[in-house]
């Protein structure tokens, strides 16, 4: 059967990693194409950039370090951050990203997500969604997680999942850079609503917290994190190895390496 | 020098630089001559199978790939590419393959269990067949690939290796010069670019 995906974030700035705790306070941590090698080596089993620059400039870095990445690095990569045009799908595609996620740019124009499912397939489009608790329930929020859309998230996943979406990125705000643990009440809710493969996101501080997502909520395909990972709090063999102990299917990190003759 | 075959389907992007990364030459290329002159021939393919084969019809390719593999030159078809290979695919309608290897391509959806999510996105383990194919020399049983695919090779008698998913699902299949993988040995790893390393080194 497939495994359970690990899955590591880069929120790339002017070229370099960064990583902010609940989004603010952002602090840079390295070089891209350096962490996304190292990253595969070590048994990642896919690698997600995210650009978090504006500017004409940063975009620019961003494409070239994506390249410089896809030429090395052969594992899937997705992209997102900025994506609002079928042809935003077209120039990191042309990069050699393999997915491409929408966030914002879905929110503005659902259409989106079904004219880029058609022209390159539902596997390519990721949707993205940063979701926050208010009062009962949860609401998609924009804009890097600062604004508020007042729609309820799990009705904005099913829109997203019949417009051909074919991944669901579900990111709690609430739990981002807290490093307690992945938000596990919205993730039940949103795998008993849509179909798709879904991956969390926003919580991850241990591999026990990794260990809690998959065997309590078993519909979700794949955790993804940022900073524990690049700091080095959890590596990922370790992380596979304590997965594997726990009686999780992972693909094992022996077969990253150098494969056996 | 390897031809990968280009009939405007798909990023080959990776392809082309995962080749490059084991040392070997090869072209991105929709032009016969380039293809004819080539030791090796690499078909890849995402997207529908009536759309893919109409534009290998279009461009001409299609007779230039048959005829270059039944002359004998080491063909791989990859994803879409591997099931073009086959006689038929019932993808929105019934299309034929190129033939070159006996089997059909059907749905998934109906053959494994309901519940499983279609497409099968993700690593899946190879169980290889019973005799060993030397498009694993460099792999264990069990090495993790990378699939996305919402149809199937069904009634091939050619499978190589399978992988479980909810019922075996074909892995790869090889009659002779043309080998084909339903993964995407350039998205898989290191151990895909061991199958890609035995496929740019056989002998064939």
């Amino acid at each position: 059967m497939i495994t359970k995906r690990i899955i590591p974030c880069l929120d790339v700035r002017d070229g370099q990693v960064v990583k902010g705790r609940q989004f603010e306070d952002i602090r840079e941590v390295a070089s891209p194409v350096d962490l996304a090698r190292r990253y595969s080596e070590e048994g990642a089993d896919e690698l997600v950039f995210y650009d978090i620059t504006a500017s004409f400039e940063g975009r620019k870095l961003f494409t070239d370090v994506l390249r410089r990445t896809a030429e090395q690095v052969f594992i899937p990569l997705t992209v997102g951050g900025g994506i609002e045009t079928v042809d935003d799908f077209e120039r990191v595609l042309a990069c050699g990203a393999d997915k491409v996620s929408v966030n914002s740019g879905a929110i503005k124009n659902p259409e989106l997500i079904s004219q880029a499912a058609r022209r390159y397939g539902s596997q390519c489009v990721v949707l993205s969604c940063d979701v926050k608790r208010v009062g009962e329930g949860y609401h998609i929020f924009s804009k890097g997680g600062r604004v508020d859309t007042g729609m309820d998230a799990i009705e904005w996943m099913r829109r997203g999942e019949g417009l051909g979406a074919g991944e669901l990125v579900v990111n709690s705000i609430d739990t981002d850079g807290v490093k307690q643990g992945f938000d596990l009440p919205l993730l039940k809710l949103v795998t008993g609503a849509v179909d798709i493969p879904v991956i969390a996101s926003g919580g991850a501080g241990s591999a026990q917290h990794f260990i809690d997502l998959f065997r309590q909520i078993p519909g979700v395909d794949a955790g993804l994190a940022a900073s524990v990972f690049h700091y080095g709090e959890l590596s990922i063999p370790g992380l596979k190895r304590m997965l594997a102990e726990a009686g999780i299917n992972v693909r094992m990190a022996y077969e990253s390496g150098q494969p056996e003759v | 020098m390897i031809a990968i075959v280009d009939y405007g389907v798909g990023n080959l992007f990776s392809l082309l630089c995962s080749l490059r990364a084991l040392g070997a030459q090869a072209v991105v290329t929709g032009d016969a001559a380039q293809i004819e002159a080539a030791q090796r021939v690499i078909l890849p393919g995402v997207g529908a199978f009536g759309d893919a084969r109409d534009k290998l019809r279009r461009t001409g390719l299609d007779e230039v790939v048959v005829c270059q593999a039944q002359a004998g030159k080491p063909l791989l078809g990859i994803c879409l590419g591997m099931q073009l290979l086959l006689d038929e695919g019932l993808e929105f309608g019934a299309h034929p393959g190129l033939g070159l290897i006996p089997g059909r391509v059907l749905p998934m959806q109906g053959y494994v269990p309901a519940g499983l999510k279609i497409p099968q996105i993700g690593w899946n383990a190879l169980r290889f067949g019973a005799q060993p194919h030397p498009m694993f020399r460099h792999l264990r049983d069990g090495a993790h690939m990378y699939f996305v695919h919402s149809y199937h090779a069904a009634e091939c008698p050619d499978v190589i290796a399978d992988c479980e998913y909810g019922r075996p699902i074909a892995a790869a299949v090889a009659r002779g010069n043309v080998w084909g993988c339903q993964f995407h040995p350039e998205k898989s790893g290191a151990a895909g670019l061991m199958v890609l390393r035995a496929f740019c080194e056989e002998d064939l």
